[in-house]
């Protein structure tokens, strides 16, 4: 289990050249995970508010009789947060936090495939002329003329874990 | 060797230094009980042999010394002394360390230990009942033969025969006749049987010992050999003639008495008999890691959510046998269930048991005498709050030993009994689990208490306290009634420590105290960490748990009262004032207030406060699940629970929302 956290999480491709990855999407744009931390991706199940969490995990869910946090890297990424769809999934990953391996559920707009990703196609995010926190992205990759972004989980987590945020009134769904 | 074997023998040796202990313990108050002292030795011995199996030669060695010198209380030469058996007690504490940690060098501490428990064997040696009479030389006819498979068992006959020799001259014969021709023999099987002549000084008992490890599956016989039929020397007739005059307080068998013991099928089956002294059948048990029964647990509740919404599907159609099929399992898995709760459980004598040796060490240091009782060992509790609960115990103990307890004289001048009691109970109380340690000593001296309270500024000088308020200043962090530090208690860490511990527990502490007749002071523990009983209430469209331990009352709040109350916030009830929070209202649900909402009042012992509900759904028993790191920092709620059809319900704290209640109500009475 530990293993899968290093890859699902660790910073740069881990020395391999070419690595798995499942690709979904949040509000158009493409995001990528690393294939090997995905747990299950799931349909959405009703959700529990937890008053007082921030907007970026401000729900548990029921997995497999675990209660688990439901994030939104929406919240992180300053991205609109649109209802869900018939295509809306959850997609639960392992990630450390405290030190403490941690089931989390990951909300996205729809899953597309696990996909290999090559290392020759990845760049570093650009430090200027991006609305998004460069902290937050691991790489960007390049395929089909489009971008897939390959988030930073553990820094988007830590962070999240550091400074949550009041909750702010009925934005969520 | 390998290291799983290692950690084997360690956890092996680890429970049978923890019997020694309780042996060693039982013999303090029953030092005649010859099957205590039987069951110590064996224990010694045991851990003699295996410790050298396994490479533990210091323990094996150290073992040996504590054995031959325990030997001799065994053979009725030496009385267990209270000195001897307390020798004997640090002596396994060091075999303990010995035991853990092999590769460390003790020495100088060993011998010192020896020391001390030769010394105190020869002053049990003049104190001790009359030793054994040894009856001279007698020569005994040993048969004996093993069963097949005994060299799978590790039995070695060899060595069997190597230690008879040691007792004195022997004649060894094999019997052959059972072994079969060599085509037919299986190499490793056993086939020979033996007819020893043995003369010694030893008694029967000694002879058997030989055996110890191996009779339960043997034949043995031992006869004592008379003059005719040895045609012997004068000395060997002599001193089997010679007739033996049992002490009148041997409990053990008349040695000289030369009944043959037909160790034969019947008698070997009998344990109890073969054996002499062996304890009554330990209850079987396996082990399992704590982890594998939390993630059955797991399965469980998982199980038991399919479950339900099995039995709405069921319930929602007209197949009758599908109704049927569905009843069943609930049943089942309602069972199930249960089973599991009882896996997780353990007795607290586990935990009682601990103190016994703490209270004697206590005794010894403070020069008090102490008399530990305890009652409802039996009482079960959930393993990991058995653990828990360990360090507030001890805690508890030491203060009632050292502050509690007056010293022999003083008891003497308040006209007690020169031994102080000390006495620690257990029952179950509903969902809880209540432990009382109650002393006889002095009391709490208020005046004390209250002059630390005000030099420490807890309290205002001559504030007005009632005495239960007076008694809940030690609680209060930093406070320490003891004048000057000793090597027991007093060393920084107070009663508060004890009083959060047990909070964390979800339990409750109470003491009450009597001036020159003692204090009590009562642990309130939920029988387990992982289900609470709760009340389910829905506020705006989630659903909460409220334990159900803190719920003192529900009452209705009409619309008119809720808009009456508006700014107060304050229901009147039965003349006092209690404040309220509106669950919506925090919880920012943006959902309007129903028509008939609920007024749920929760308490923390003395503090409470209402909480605004929408609607009471009714008593739910749950598991209770802890949240994620990522919303450990929230303490509105102390877990969440799976209900019966698959949500999740938070659970809330109880204690952080009255004094939320409290700080608001504080708001209110500086706004007026």
């Amino acid at each position: 289990m530990s293993t899968q956290t290093e890859l699902a999480t660790a910073p740069g491709w881990t020395g391999a050249e070419q690595v798995e990855v499942l690709t979904f999407e949040l509000n158009g744009e493409l995001f990528a995970l690393h294939a090997v931390g995905v747990q299950e991706i799931m349909d959405l199940t009703p959700e529990t508010v937890v008053p007082g969490a921030g907007a970026f995990a401000g729900a548990v869910i029921n997995f497999r009789g675990k209660v688990i946090p439901l994030a939104d890297l929406r919240v992180a990424f300053g991205l609109e947060r649109n209802a869900p769809t018939i295509d809306s999934r959850i997609v639960v990953i392992e990630i450390e936090l405290s030190g403490e391996p941690t089931l989390v559920g990951l909300r996205t707009d729809k899953v597309h495939e696990v996909t290999t990703l090559a290392r020759a196609d990845s760049e570093a995010p650009p430090s200027v002329g991006m609305r998004w926190r460069p902290e937050f992205i691991q790489c960007l990759v390049k395929r089909d003329g489009e971008f897939i972004v390959v988030p930073d989980l553990q820094t988007i987590f830590n962070q999240q874990q550091d400074a949550r945020q009041p909750v702010t009134s009925a934005t969520r769904h | 060797m390998s290291d799983e074997a290692i950690a084997v023998f360690q956890v092996e040796a680890r429970e049978n230094l923890e019997l020694i202990e309780q042996g060693l313990l039982d013999l303090l108050d029953r030092p005649e009980d010859r099957d205590l002292v039987d069951a110590v030795f064996r224990g010694l011995h045991t851990l003699k042999g295996s410790g050298s199996m396994f490479g533990f030669d210091a323990l094996a060695a150290f073992t040996h010394h504590c054995e031959t010198a325990f030997d001799r209380v065994r053979k009725g030469e030496v009385a267990a002394t209270t000195d001897l058996v307390s020798a004997v007690l640090a002596a396994r504490d060091h075999m303990r360390q010995l035991m853990e940690d092999p590769s460390g060098d003790y020495g100088a501490a060993g011998d010192l230990l020896l020391a001390d428990l030769e010394r105190a064997v020869q002053e049990a040696d003049g104190a001790g009942p009359p030793a054994v009479v040894t009856p001279g030389l007698t020569t005994w006819r040993i048969k004996f033969d093993l069963p097949a498979n005994a060299f799978k068992n590790g039995a070695n006959p060899l060595a069997l025969l190597a230690e008879l020799r040691e007792m004195g001259e022997a004649r060894v014969v094999a019997d052959a006749s059972r072994v079969p021709p060599l085509s037919q023999i299986e190499p490793t099987d056993h086939y020979l049987a033996w007819d020893v002549t043995l003369t010694t000084d030893q008694d029967r008992a000694t002879i058997e010992d030989v055996f110890i490890f191996v009779i339960d599956d043997m034949n043995l016989s031992i006869e004592a050999l008379d003059e005719a039929r040895l045609g012997a020397s004068p000395v060997q007739a002599a001193a089997v003639a010679e007739p033996v005059e049992p002490a009148p307080a041997k409990v053990a068998a008349p040695v000289a008495a030369p009944v043959a013991v037909q160790a034969a099928a019947a008698v070997a089956n009998d344990p109890v008999e073969a054996s002499g002294a062996k304890t009554a059948k330990a209850v079987e048990s396996v082990r399992v890691p704590a982890d594998r029964l939390d993630e059955l647990m797991d399965r469980v509740g998982e199980l038991v959510i399919a479950q339900s919404r099995l039995t709405q599907i069921s319930n929602s159609g007209t197949d009758t046998a599908l109704r049927a099929v569905s009843e069943e399992i609930e049943r089942l898995s309602g069972e199930l269930r249960d089973t599991m709760m009882v896996l997780r459980m353990v007795p607290v004598a586990t935990l009682f048991g601990r103190f016994r040796r703490l209270v004697h060490d206590l005794a010894r240091e403070t020069g008090k005498a102490i008399d530990l009782s305890t009652d409802g060992e039996t009482t079960e509790i959930d393993k990991t709050v058995i653990e828990r609960l360990a360090d507030p115990l001890v805690h508890l103990i030491r203060n009632a030993a050292d502050h509690g307890l007056e010293t022999a004289e003083d008891r003497a001048a308040a006209g007690k009994p020169a031994t102080g009691r000390i006495r620690l109970s257990a029952h179950q109380s509903g969902g809880e689990v209540v432990i009382t340690i109650r002393d006889d000593g002095r009391g709490i001296d208020r005046e004390r208490v209250r002059a630390k309270a005000e030099s420490q500024g807890l309290i205002e000088p001559g504030a007005v306290l009632s005495d239960h308020d007076l008694l809940q200043m030690i609680f209060h962090p930093g406070f320490s009634t003891a004048a000057a530090v000793t090597n027991l208690s007093g060393r920084g860490v107070g009663m508060d420590v004890v009083k959060r511990t047990i909070e964390a527990l979800r339990g409750s502490i109470d003491i009450a105290s009597r001036p020159g007749e003692g204090s009590e002071v009562s642990l309130r523990i939920p029988l387990t960490l992982a289900i609470i009983d709760g009340l389910l209430v829905r506020v705006g469209q989630g659903r909460y748990v409220i334990p159900l331990g803190a719920v003192e009352e529900c009452l209705e709040l009409s619309l008119d009262e809720d808009l009456r109350s508006r700014g107060r916030s304050f229901i009147s009830l039965r003349n006092s004032l209690v404040p309220y929070l509106r669950l919506r209202e925090m919880f920012e649900t943006g959902t309007p207030p129903e028509l008939h909402q609920k007024v749920v009042v929760v308490s923390t012992g003395t503090e409470r406060i209402g909480l605004v509900v929408d609607q009471i759904i009714g008593d739910h028993q749950t598991v209770i699940k802890s949240m994620s790191k990522l919303h450990a920092g929230l303490p509105t709620f102390s877990g969440a629970t799976i209900l019966g059809d698959g949500g999740v319900a938070l659970i809330l704290d109880v204690g952080h929302l009255v004094a939320k209640g409290q700080q608001q109500e504080a708001q209110m009475r500086e706004a007026i």
